[in-house]
């Protein structure tokens, strides 16, 4: 059986948001269907290659040119973005909740000097 | 005969004659949804307006005595994970809820050059995971021939909108059995192509080495013209290719080599799916077909592997989902980190939920040789025992599904049961096939799917054994 702490590593890895609840009902689910496709083990693979795809997949080469997007397409795409400021797309920041714990930290740090 | 009742050939004689006019055509399955699309909720948008205008145009060409592509002004149904320009596209998630396509998917170009009405677009499972269109955001469509049982998934807006006429065909998408399980619970025809023949550009992806784009109608030679309107290579989708020129492809009955795969007739098949199919074979073999027992012996070890590949590519494709570039995001995030942990721990349902945990999992440090690479190589040897069979035979006959369709609410809390329904459908994605559902017979009041399996690019047989069947039971 598949533990609660790797369920929440999984779920960290795939940047999904869980609550212990879910984390606990995911844990019975992936393990029965994990136990399933234990069945695969039965299998002697020992001299098989591995295959992705029917027909032999080749490159497909074109000229590297500007992409010739009109305006107004871009102006769709836009469209679709949650958050933006003049024709940007808005992000939070990655360090903000980081520097706010580092600062956390340093007053502590330094309350206890 | 009611407008509501043709088929893409008729309807397109009945143009051409004037017996009817496009906007006619179009309005008949407007009302015919607008009566009763309560009951089925097949479709989650429908496009009223643009319809009518499309239709308006086709009626304009044929009052100029232009020719008409055998498409033009025929009402069609789009699955919701197809891009339609314009239109909402929401592969039946929250997350992609007010998501306008930017652009049109390949096929719906190619539909659009043949002058065809889209209606609207079809209900699905989440991101097409799921065998019975209850995995939807917005609600699970009832199947025409029961309203209390499922119409199969994922594509079961599509199937069930041509079972119930709300429309004269529909495009749906396959990775393990989309097309082909709900064509088969609700009574019509589906087409699941070669890998590679239909582009994929612009069909939300789910897991990319499986997924195919096909037609879900009433007959096989409807297909045939659908599918004619679609394939292709297509620049924009590296893994598309031109479908090769079959030769001979007028074959005799008498010559034609049947194989049935014995793994298909095991263990968990309903007698009553059993007799039907049976039946069926046994139809094939009074017209002169030669009928011979196969072995595929890797049959029981496709759906586990293909619960290995389908998730895991699906994780990687559902990972842009991430609240920044499109589609749901978080209001409430102090970071980027949270806007992704709560952007798709809120936007996603609990059937993609699992399959995202499954395949980051299998895909994950330590596990990827144990899971990932081994169904990979597992489908090596489903490929393989397949080439083999038609070194002997010309195609295969097989069930579509275990099951009859069953009742709303029955299997969706427990995932692993719903996965099962899949057992007669999955390798074939595994091995890049092609397959047909044929409706062949009931249970009861509830349908029957014969699954056609072919060579690679033998589409056009298979369609037409399909349509050898239906000729003769017309009879």
């Amino acid at each position: 059986m598949i533990s609660q702490k790797e369920v929440q590593h999984i779920a960290k890895l795939a940047r999904l948001g869980l609550t212990p609840k879910e984390i606990e009902k995911m844990q019975k689910e992936l393990s029965s269907i994990l136990d399933y496709i234990e069945k695969l083990e039965e299998v002697d693979i020992s001299k098989v290659e591995p295959s992705s795809h029917l027909i032999k997949v080749e490159n497909v080469m074109r000229e590297d040119e500007k992409s010739k997007k009109p305006e107004a397409k871009s102006q769709k795409l836009l469209e679709l973005v949650p958050e933006k400021k003049a024709g940007y797309l808005k992000v939070k920041s990655i360090t903000r909740a980081f520097v706010q714990q580092k600062r956390r930290v340093e007053k502590r740090t330094q309350s206890s000097l | 005969m009611k407008l509501t009742d043709l088929t893409i050939t008729q309807a397109h004689q009945g143009l051409k004659k004037k017996e009817f006019s496009a906007i006619e055509l179009c309005k008949a399955y407007l009302d015919r949804i607008k009566e009763r699309d309560k009951e089925i909720f097949a479709f989650l948008t429908i496009n009223t307006k643009k319809a009518l205008s499309q239709a308006k145009k086709i009626d304009d060409l044929i009052l100029q005595k232009r020719e008409i592509p055998q498409l033009a002004g025929i009402p069609v149904a789009i699955k919701d994970n197809i891009l339609v320009e314009d239109l909402k596209c929401t592969a039946g998630s929250k997350i992609l809820g007010n998501y306008i396509a930017p652009y049109d998917a390949t096929v719906i170009k190619k539909l659009k050059e043949k002058a065809a009405v889209i209606l609207g677009k079809t209900n699905l499972d989440e991101f097409a995971m799921g065998s019975s269109t209850e995995n939807s955001a917005f609600g699970a469509t009832r199947n025409p021939h029961d309203l209390i049982r499922v119409p199969g998934g994922s594509s079961g807006g599509s199937a069930a909108a041509v079972a119930a006429n709300e429309c004269v065909y529909a495009l749906g998408s396959d990775t393990g059995g989309s097309i082909r399980l709900p064509a088969s619970f609700c009574g019509v025809v589906g087409l699941k192509p070669t890998y590679g023949a239909v582009s994929r550009y612009g069909l939300i992806a789910f897991a990319s080495s499986l997924d195919q784009i096909g037609p879900i109608t009433k007959t096989a030679q409807d297909c045939k013209t659908v599918f004619e309107a679609i394939k292709g290579k297509d620049g924009l989708d590296s893994t598309s290719i031109e479908t090769p020129k079959i030769k001979n492809l007028k074959f005799k009955i008498e010559n034609l080599r049947i194989g049935i795969p014995k793994e298909y007739f095991v263990k968990g098949i309903e007698p009553e799916v059993e007799k039907v199919i049976k039946a069926a074979i046994k139809k094939y073999e009074e017209m002169g077909a030669r009928i011979e027992e196969v072995s595929l012996p890797h049959t029981e070890y496709a759906n586990p592997a293909y619960y290995i590949i389908s998730p895991s590519e699906a994780s990687a494709n559902l990972s842009r989902y991430d609240g920044i570039k499109y589609g749901y995001s978080t209001k409430e995030a102090k970071d980027l980190m949270e806007i992704y942990l709560k952007s798709k721990g809120e936007g996603f349902g609990q059937e993609v939920r699992r399959r995202i945990m499954l395949g980051t999992y299998s895909l994950s440090s330590g596990y990827y040789e144990a899971y990932y690479l081994r169904a990979q190589k597992v489908r090596t040897l489903v490929k393989e025992d397949f080439k083999k069979v038609f070194e002997k035979v010309d195609v295969l006959l097989t069930p579509v599904s275990p099951v009859l369709p069953f009742k709303i609410g029955e299997k969706i809390d427990d995932p692993l049961s719903m996965y099962l329904v899949d057992v007669y459908t999955v390798s074939i994605n595994l091995a890049g096939l092609p397959a047909l559902s044929l409706p062949c017979g009931k249970a009861g009041h509830l349908p029957v799917g014969l699954q056609i399996i072919g060579k690679p690019f033998e589409e056009n047989k298979i369609l037409e054994i399909g349509e050898i069947f239906e000729k003769t039971c017309q009879r």
